[in-house]
């Protein structure tokens, strides 16, 4: 027993000593990484592969493949051939793990570009790595008002090292309230906003989804902010039903939509249009709803009909998602269409860029005027600084064979994307 | 006025489920004296368990949980024999520290297993129908089978403890170990056998919770926080006094996020934190204080 007391002290004391050891060998190593990378160039790349937004990231490998191959005979920068590395890390849905991994990414790894994508929780964190330690970054798949607002943006000054391409809060306002005009309703309006960056933004009683409503007639309800992940929506389906609620909206990851969608169905709530941003993106999520899938509708950044191209691999829409398919077996999603945008600026800013140093990079990004998969990406014409806007449209899951397809129905935000039919209430 | 009746039914018809996740705490307690940490861990382990094996073998939900519950059985026998039985003593921090150390290793494994995307089980057409009262009260199937199931395990519990042979060893191995021992019994197979037994409760729960809802392999800890507020609210020891604190959980967390989506965690602590303050024996408790 008194050995045992005498020990265990001393033991500690030596652990703690092989630890001091180990943190000194570590500091004093991480100036040799830096030299290794002399003729290669380093692209970080952070977004969400696990975790509740887990949909998103689906494409990433597949992206990264087709960059891989694009880039295999090197990239010229300043006259000099580099070799290209991606540097792929998860960020588990979470804006800590966001953080963490994009400073990994910038102090250990000493990338040249970082880029970030899908929803705040990733793309903010991300950013706000970059911009404290100076590195150029590029993000996208974020509504423009929370990554610029969420992180104290100043519309006359922008940021110094970020940019970010995606479309705003007034054009999935503007998508999303002419669709549901196209049916007749009694223009009650649910809202599910959660208390996060995106939730809050679209709940904003000055730029967010309120006002508009109200100016076009709609009716809401609105419960509040209420905390992430949530598994009970009974307070809001009962609220819903006694405000004869006939248009729900919201914007919530898959699982907790999936969790309100199924308790809906216990309670016998059938609201007439089901527009779930984040949520029902996904063909994947769809299909876990079975029957009770078809009929929902969600706005659209991508789709194979978008009539753009890949400067990359000079593919359609239509020639991606169909790569997308062979490959993998899995159906498009929007996220594809963004991902492989975000590489083309990526390449296309590398090319152009004077040299490696992270001024002339920025310089590059700033000046970027690039027709892509997604859109024409140009931050000098975005509405505040750093920000270039792509087209928005909305669309309805439709029962096709065994699955379901994204209808276009409106594009009244975007009219240079076709649309094929009207909305139609959910049966 | 409906619309709050409504709210209420709702809310106990959550208790169903914190009742389920209670009543193997409070089997583990009330038996070995062990605060099993891990307890939402293994309700998380069992709801994966069944997600894998529905996957593999092409199981509906049922088959899954009838395959789950022996598997579970298995893991708390084998637990509590081999592992927790040698950390049994005059200190109750050591089997605590042991389940501390269960709740880390099986939420990573899962993560490591399954990643940190939330699953859950499809029931079809089960899962989405319900009994429609009026145009504001519906009462889902599953939330009612979930009800049904938990007041049909905690009386099949009441008899074992009260009718049966294996119920008095329980009883008895919990008040005095040593003397059962004299009695030709063994504790701690009788022990394995309470955490099997509790194993299979917190099975048929986390089966449930993924039928429910969407949960990831780290939501443990949360669950952990509702069964033993649902143990402290209904009282130490009592089974009706569990239902009873599941259901008054469920019910004042439905009312609270019924004034604001989100109060409804909070009014649940309150409701706990309140019980504490003014009875801190719990509702209807079966010990007295010593």
């Amino acid at each position: 027993m008194s050995k045992d007391i005498i020990k265990t002290p001393a033991t500690r004391r030596r652990l703690l000593q092989g630890g001091a050891a180990a943190t000194a060998a570590t500091m004093l190593a991480a100036p040799h990484v830096r030299a290794a990378s002399a003729n290669t160039i380093k692209i970080g790349f952070v977004s969400p592969a696990s975790g509740p937004l887990a949909a998103f990231g689906e494409s990433d490998q597949f992206t990264i493949g087709q960059v891989k191959k694009a880039l295999a005979g090197g990239l010229k920068i300043g006259g000099t051939t580099y070799a290209v590395d991606i540097i792929y890390k998860d960020s588990q849905s979470s804006s800590n793990h966001a953080s963490d991994a994009a400073s990994e990414l910038i102090l250990n790894e000493q990338v040249d570009l970082l880029l970030g994508a899908s929803t705040p929780a990733t793309t903010i964190p991300v950013a706000d790595q970059a911009e404290l330690n100076g590195v150029p970054c590029i993000t996208t798949d974020t509504p423009w008002q929370p990554w610029f607002f969420g992180r104290k943006g100043n519309p006359t000054k922008g940021f110094q090292w970020t940019y970010h391409f995606f479309w705003g809060l007034e054009d999935i306002i503007g998508s999303y309230t002419n669709m549901w005009q196209q049916i007749s309703t009694n223009k009650m309006v649910g809202a599910l906003w959660p208390n996060d960056p995106d939730g809050n933004a679209w709940a904003d009683a000055q730029h967010g989804f309120p006002p508009v409503l109200a100016k076009e007639g709609f009716g809401l309800t609105d419960l509040g902010r209420f905390p992430l992940p949530a598994s009970d929506f009974a307070s809001f389906i009962s609220a819903f039903k006694k405000n004869d609620v006939e248009i729900v909206t919201g914007v919530l990851p898959p699982p907790d939509f999936g969790n309100f969608w199924n308790q809906a169905g216990q309670q016998g709530f059938k609201p007439k249009i089901v527009t779930a941003a984040k949520a029902t993106e996904f063909p994947a999520a769809i299909q876990a709803f079975g029957e009770r899938a078809n009929g929902l509708s969600v706005e659209v950044w991508w789709s194979p009909v978008y009539p753009f191209s890949s400067s990359l691999t000079g593919q359609s829409s239509a020639a991606l998602a169909q790569a997308f398919t062979q490959a993998t077996g899995k159906q498009w999603s929007m996220p594809l269409g963004f991902r492989h945008s975000l590489f083309e600026v990526a390449v296309d800013v590398l090319k152009r860029a004077a040299s490696t140093d992270p001024n002339d990079i920025r310089a590059a990004i700033a000046s970027t005027n690039l027709p892509t998969v997604a859109g024409t990406i140009n931050f000098n014409k975005g509405p505040v600084p750093n920000i270039s806007k792509t087209p928005l449209t909305s669309g309805q899951w439709r029962k096709a064979g065994n699955g379901f397809d994204l209808v276009l129905v409106d594009n009244s935000q975007a009219p240079m994307v076709p649309v094929h039919d009207k909305l139609l209430p959910i049966a | 006025m409906s619309d709050w009746i409504n709210t209420i039914v709702q809310g106990v018809l959550t208790g169903g489920l914190y009742a389920l996740l209670a009543a193997g705490l409070s089997l583990s307690f009330g038996v070995m004296r062990i605060i099993n940490i891990a307890h939402g861990d293994f309700a998380v382990l069992a709801a994966f368990i069944a997600i894998a094996l529905a996957q593999w073998l092409g199981l509906n939900p049922a088959e899954a949980l009838l395959l789950t519950l022996p598997l579970m059985a298995a893991v708390g026998y084998v637990l509590q024999r081999y592992i927790l039985n040698r950390a049994l003593g005059a200190d109750v921090m050591r089997p605590l520290l042991v389940t501390f150390g269960f709740s880390i290793i099986i939420q990573n494994l899962l993560l490591e297993g399954f990643s940190a995307t939330p699953r859950s089980l499809y029931a079809g057409n089960f899962g989405t129908s319900s009994v429609t009262l009026n145009a504001q009260i519906a009462i889902g199937y599953l939330p009612l089978t979930m009800m049904i199931v938990a007041v049909a395990i905690l009386a099949g519990m009441q008899m074992l403890f009260s009718r049966t042979m294996l119920g008095r060893a329980f009883r008895a191995a919990s008040d005095d170990p040593e003397v059962v021992r004299l009695m030709g019994v063994d504790n701690r197979h009788v022990y394995a056998l309470a955490m099997a037994l509790a194993m299979v409760m917190v099975g048929v729960a986390g089966v449930f919770l993924v039928l429910q809802s969407n949960t990831s392999p780290t939501d443990g800890p949360q669950n952990l926080l509702y069964a033993f507020e649902s143990v402290i609210i209904g009282g130490l020891g009592s089974l009706w006094g569990t239902l009873a604190g599941g259901v008054i959980l469920g019910v004042a967390q439905a009312i609270g996020a019924k004034f604001d989506p989100g109060w409804g965690t909070l009014a649940g602590h309150l409701c706990f934190l309140a019980v504490l303050a003014f009875r801190p024996n719990g509702l209807f408790p079966k010990t007295k204080d010593r």
